[in-house]
């Protein structure tokens, strides 16, 4: 009986239905206004990629040792380097990192001994180009430069 | 002899996907129809083949991780984590306590949200839309814990062969906490908006009927061969990464319908909640890797490790040569597996139950296909 009645008025879609009339209220809005706010970027995030310099010196950290490069598993990273006379070190030339192909998985910053190759919370790599997407040392360096648009 | 036209055929063929929206990415399925009923079905597979296998002979042991993330990709750290345990086993090594306890937490909020994937795809595919965005909303806490925990969302590569490679963040047993408590309600709510719907109700009761014989067949795993009826899950039958530590039940349907399969993983999330609340009381402190060395070179020998994925029986069978990159990796997808089903299902159903059956059976095409 109490199964027939739940059934004549619509019972079990009315319960439904104010599930969802509960949720009209603006407090449980959780949409994001990307761009118009920027999204929280989780400290850990694996974006960019950047080639960091020594915060006095201006030199970069990178030792040109190409763990990095034998780390990862797509083979994006070349490195180029050259043996300076003096010193008799190994000195970073060229330093290519190719976006387009890279899953972002952390196994070259996991590789770098000195912390010079970091992936950082940058995450709008778009470009207009397939070969804006391979970026040289001097873009690793400097970091991606993403349009602002105004609203 | 008459040429015989399209009114006096009454066998039709028609094609389903692969850019059908209810075929949960690109699967191909040729029905052969009468009217609206299904003669027979054939599953055209393959669209999102990469070869992953293959990758996996071209690549060291620790390369390869990244690439299994991507089979499943809605599961991606459940994937990770039978990768992660083949090749301990091949390497006889076992991840520290820490570490185990660590990845049962991350695996069980992989659990609920492959689960809230389905249930929000699957309810939209037979008609409930509102349900989508309440899972989808309850999936972004889980995607922000992976986000802070290892910096990625989707394809996470959280686990490392020996153990984990970032340790846990501040405020991570407070954000599982959390979540744990505003999830179980939320599960209450999808009951009360879905579970006694009469319109619900009457397209899943009796759809897709594989009764636990039929399973076993198949070889069909996973929360399709709990709802038939037969009480096994990896986790408690063969206990990896200390699950046997955890007090939880094994959900069981009766009929193994598809409404049976919807009960069976609804309560499959609240009993994922007990894990992982059970796991944060006891998160010992110590190493979070086992000492493995720089290169992975395991002893000539194959090996197969099997856990319980959120779709079924996940398994990686590893032969390994001696060098750095192993000889052959064989994936046992639970998706691959459990689609075989698909014809028995859909035989005798109407064209519309074709697309509930699809969604019951829990397909990720990337897995299907590899």
């Amino acid at each position: 009986m109490r199964k027939l009645l739940r059934r004549i008025f619509l019972i079990d879609l009315i319960e439904g239905l104010a599930v969802t009339f509960r949720y009209q209220h603006p407090k449980y809005i959780t949409t994001e206004q990307y761009p118009a706010e920027r999204p929280k970027i989780a400290e850990r995030y694996r974006g960019a990629p950047r080639l960091n310099n020594h915060p006095e010196t201006g030199e970069t950290l990178c030792i040109a040792c190409n763990l990095c490069a034998l780390a990862c598993p797509e083979n994006l990273i070349v490195v180029g380097s050259e043996r300076n006379e003096q010193t008799r070190r190994k000195e970073l030339t060229t330093f290519t990192y190719d976006t387009s192909r890279c899953m972002f998985c952390g196994l070259c910053e996991d590789a770098c001994p000195v912390d010079a190759l970091e992936l950082t919370q940058d995450f709008e790599l778009a470009s207009y180009s397939r070969e804006g997407a391979i970026w040289d040392r001097q873009m690793l360096e400097e970091g991606p430069r993403p349009a602002r648009y105004k609203y | 002899m008459a040429d015989s036209t399209f009114l006096d055929s009454t066998e039709l063929v028609l094609n389903m996907g692969p850019q059908h929206p209810s075929t949960h990415g690109v699967l191909r399925v040729i029905l052969k129809l009468d009217g609206e009923k299904v003669l027979g079905t054939e599953c055209v597979i393959g669209y999102l083949h990469r070869g992953v296998e293959k990758i996996g002979e071209n690549r060291t042991y620790q390369m390869f991780a990244p690439y299994v993330d991507r089979t499943d990709y809605v599961a991606a750290v459940s994937n990770g984590l039978g990768y992660c345990l083949a090749v301990e086993k091949l390497l006889n090594v076992e991840a520290p306590p820490r570490a185990q306890v660590v990845r049962v937490i991350l695996t069980e909020l992989n659990r609920i949200a492959s689960h809230l994937v389905w249930l929000g795809t699957h309810c939209l595919d037979i008609g409930a839309i509102t349900p989508l965005f309440y899972t989808f909303r309850e999936r972004e806490m889980i995607m922000n814990i992976y986000e802070k925990y290892c910096g990625a969302r989707l394809t996470t590569h959280a686990f490392r062969i020996g153990g984990l490679q970032y340790e846990l963040y501040d405020g991570f047993e407070q954000d599982c906490r959390e979540f744990c408590d505003w999830f179980l309600p939320r599960v209450d709510e999808y009951e009360q908006l879905l579970t006694g719907n009469r319109i619900l109700v009457a397209r899943m009761t009796n759809v897709g009927v594989l009764n636990a014989a039929d399973c076993k067949a198949y070889g069909v795993t996973g929360p399709m061969l709990r709802a038939a009826g037969v009480k096994w899950d990896l986790r408690k039958a063969q206990p990896y990464s200390g699950y046997e530590q955890y007090d939880f039940e094994i959900p069981t349907g009766v009929n193994g319908d598809t409404y049976d399969r919807y009960l069976v993983r609804m309560e499959e999330m609240r009993q994922s909640v007990r894990i992982i609340r059970q796991a944060l009381d006891r998160i010992p402190d110590g190493p979070i890797m086992a000492k493995v060395p720089k290169v992975i070179k395991p002893p000539v020998g194959e090996v197969y490790v099997s856990i319980e994925a959120p779709k079924g029986e996940l398994g990686y069978f590893i032969v390994s040569d001696g060098s750095t990159q192993p000889y052959r990796v064989r994936i046992r997808p639970p998706s691959f597996v459990n689609l075989q089903a698909l014809d028995k299902m859909a035989r005798g159903a109407l064209v519309a139950d074709v697309v509930a059956i699809i969604g019951t059976i829990d397909i990720v095409l990337g897995e299907v296909d590899r």
